[in-house]
């Protein structure tokens, strides 16, 4: 396992070209995104021969996967962040239900216009993720831990407000989830586009931004980031703060897309977040990882979805199954792909 | 540094600086805050032959939580987590539950012992599982266990074919809703398991290996401690005693449901864990703290439910404690809040010489309890 991991860099002589090729090719740190892309379209592939006579190749679809997974992309997309700079956060799906819960209540019992309450409930998820950033960080507790009790917490907070479920009537939100917005092929809701609007923002954010190389640094090795000089307190702190940001509209897309605040909504959800992050290629550890991976881990979950639909005879719970096979899968790559980089 | 003068203040000391303190002392204060509300709450009635009262009912019900919070002591002491409990509970009861529903007589002795053994074995399989994933793959422990949290729902669902299996089977019924001698079966179970986890680990070498490998795992190693072995051994412990609570939660409501047993224990595990003052970081544990953490966690829901706070409040009460007791444990926290002001920091400041001591002797202290 050993023998061809000594020369990641040595420059290909003859005899050792095929063997440095594959050191390459798995010490590329784009790899597992493009395992996840490929996983992606075998997976379409299958089920357009599989569902072909049930209209799978409708382009429709294919849009549907954003329709249906936005609030994901959007939860996921901020998880991408905290995991890339080697935390973890754990309150994603219960700040997703308490933002349904908060502004359901808000629109239909306190007769708030709706876009008033966007920003605010916009403003109480981002103040959430700073708290819980702050004490991370100046007080050294595992983000774990602080991001459980923020789990609680705002959970609990859902259940404050009401133990029923609010179903909203509010004309603004009906007709806002009902637009669709047409793109020859097909349509897609105003959700799928605001979360391609925050990929977009992600992407460059991450890429072209000095707080997205930070991020990658902090990730990377905390003490060689501090050494450099970098504000280590502010970016994790900003990184918190930017995933509860998108948990709290991973939320408002979620209320429009199943148009009521419930305290159990999105229970569970930070684990598809996660799951979703890791299957689009992003290390664990931090440091490594794209937010296009993260795009196409929401997409493969998404597929995962539509498929056992279409098949008919699948019932829900192998969507878990199969999350969790892929995820086992994915971790295993990219131990396989560390393992060469330490040796 | 303690002249006889200051004796007192120095066994006062030693108490407070014991490692069981704190989590002790949270305990009786909960238990007291009942007392106003229902004046009888320390009242054991004997009722046909059981005992009855608020005291034993905690027991009864933490006895799960309990069972739980012990194997993640282990785990944690080595440094890991294990998140995967929670569906491992529900792997177990589904699995008992539907091979005992198969049975043409559910009361025989021997089928309910066959399918307790079943789904005992298949917990085991789950922890050898991620403990393979941790030890030999050197996978992060949250990580390796999330794909058992994730699939393992979904697997107890299909066990149970998504629905609700109920049995009828009275010797099953024993272990988590039963009596004996008076007591719930329950207790008699967690009080085995606490003996047999507690002689294991501070009779033996055992539990000085397992706080070694959490410790620092490559210089046990190093040492000659087989350290993967003793990793492996703790999730497997740690999904056996997640699956014995497993069996009791499907005994006592005689259902097995895949989608909501045992949900969040794995989270209600690791703050029992906190709270009895086991280190997140690993390398020292202590089974007794653990206990009285699970303890306090059953009796802060018991008291929301007595003293009549909205039960919906019971998540945000839950959090709030989880925050103050890791704050609390921050030393960076105390340092910025209790550091620099008077006498409080005065006395910090000059503590720590019997304090370092007091705190190292006090896991060994626990073989005498």
């Amino acid at each position: 396992m050993s023998a061809t991991t000594k020369t990641p860099t040595v420059p290909e002589g003859r005899t050792a070209s095929q063997a440095s090729a594959v050191t390459r090719l798995l010490g590329d740190r784009r790899l597992p995104v493009l395992v996840t892309a490929a996983l992606f379209l075998a997976m379409y592939i299958t089920g357009l021969s599989r569902y072909q006579n049930y209209g799978f190749a409708e382009p429709q679809v294919f849009l549907n996967l954003f329709i249906d997974n936005g609030y994901l992309l959007v939860a996921a997309v901020g998880a991408t962040f905290v995991i890339l700079s080697g935390g973890i956060d754990l309150s994603v799906g219960s700040l997703i239900g308490f933002t349904t819960m908060f502004t359901a209540w808000l629109v239909e019992r306190q007769g708030l216009p709706l876009l008033l309450v966007i920003p605010l409930a916009l403003a109480v998820g981002a103040f959430g993720g700073f708290l819980m950033g702050y004490v991370i960080h100046n007080f050294e507790i595992q983000p774990f831990i602080v991001t459980l009790a923020g789990l609680f917490l705002f959970r609990g907070l859902c259940l404050v407000i009401s133990k029923e479920s609010i179903s909203i009537s509010d004309s603004t939100v009906s007709s806002m989830a009902q637009t669709r917005v047409s793109l020859g092929l097909g349509e897609l809701s105003i959700g799928a586009i605001v979360a391609l609007v925050v990929l977009a923002a992600a992407f460059y954010i991450l890429h072209y931004t000095r707080f997205g190389r930070r991020v990658y640094a902090v990730g990377g090795n905390e003490q060689s980031a501090l050494l450099m000089g970098l504000p280590l307190g502010g970016t994790k702190i900003a990184v918190y703060t930017m995933s509860g940001f998108c948990s709290a509209l991973a939320g408002l897309l979620f209320m429009l897309y199943i148009q009521s605040g419930d305290p159990l909504h999105a229970v569970g959800m930070e684990l598809d977040a996660i799951a979703a992050v890791v299957i689009g290629g992003t290390l664990l550890t931090g440091g490594s990882g794209y937010v296009l991976g993260t795009l196409f881990g929401v997409l493969v979950l998404g597929l995962i979805k539509s498929i056992i639909q279409f098949e008919g005879t699948l019932s829900s719970w192998w969507t878990k199954i199969a999350t969790g096979v892929l995820l086992c899968a994915f971790i295993l790559i990219q131990r396989a792909m560390t393992a060469r980089k330490q040796t | 540094m303690s002249t006889p003068s200051v004796a007192t203040t120095s066994r006062w000391r030693a108490l407070t600086h014991h490692n069981l303190f704190w989590p002790v002392a949270v305990l009786i204060a909960l238990l007291l805050v009942n007392v106003p509300f229902t004046p009888d709450f320390f009242a054991i009635k004997m009722t046909d032959g059981h005992l009855y009262g608020s005291l034993v009912s905690i027991v009864l019900f933490g006895s799960p939580l309990i069972l739980v919070a012990v194997g993640m002591t282990l785990v944690i002491a080595t440094g890991g987590i294990d998140l995967s409990v929670g569906a491992v509970v529900a792997i177990t009861g589904a699995l008992t539950c539907s091979y005992i529903s198969d049975q043409a007589d559910q009361n025989a002795l021997a089928g309910v012992f066959l399918a307790m053994g079943i789904g005992l074995v298949a917990a085991v399989v789950c922890g050898l599982w991620n403990g393979f994933l941790v030890a030999r793959m050197g996978i992060q422990p949250i990580i390796a266990t999330l794909i058992i949290m994730v699939a393992g729902r979904g697997v107890a669902q299909l066990i149970t074919d998504g629905q609700i299996i109920t049995i009828n089977s009275e010797p099953y019924k024993l272990i988590g809703g039963g009596y004996w001698l008076t007591l719930p079966f329950s207790i008699f179970v967690v009080a085995a398991v606490v003996a047999v986890t507690v002689a294991l680990t501070r009779r033996t070498a055992l539990g000085l290996l397992v706080e070694s490998v959490g410790g620092n795992a490559e210089a046990s190693r190093l040492v000659g401690i087989r350290s993967r072995r003793i990793k492996i051994m703790v999730y497997m412990f740690c999904a056996l005693c997640a699956g014995i609570a497993g069996l009791m939660i499907s005994s006592n409501t005689s259902a097995a449901d895949g989608n909501n047993a045992g949900l969040w224990i794995e989270l209600d595990a690791i703050l029992a864990v906190v709270i009895g003052g086991t280190s997140l970081l690993g390398g020292r544990f202590s089974i007794g703290g653990t206990v009285v953490g699970a303890l306090v966690i059953q009796t802060l829901t018991t008291t929301i439910y007595t003293i009549g706070v909205p039960t919906q409040t019971n998540l945000v009460f839950k959090a709030v404690v989880v925050i103050i007791v890791c704050l609390l444990q921050s030393p960076k926290f105390r340092a910025k809040v209790f550091g620099a002001n008077g006498p409080k920091g005065l006395r910090r400041a000059a503590a720590p010489a019997p304090a370092t001591p007091a705190a190292d002797a006090a896991p060994k202290m626990e073989v005498s309890r």
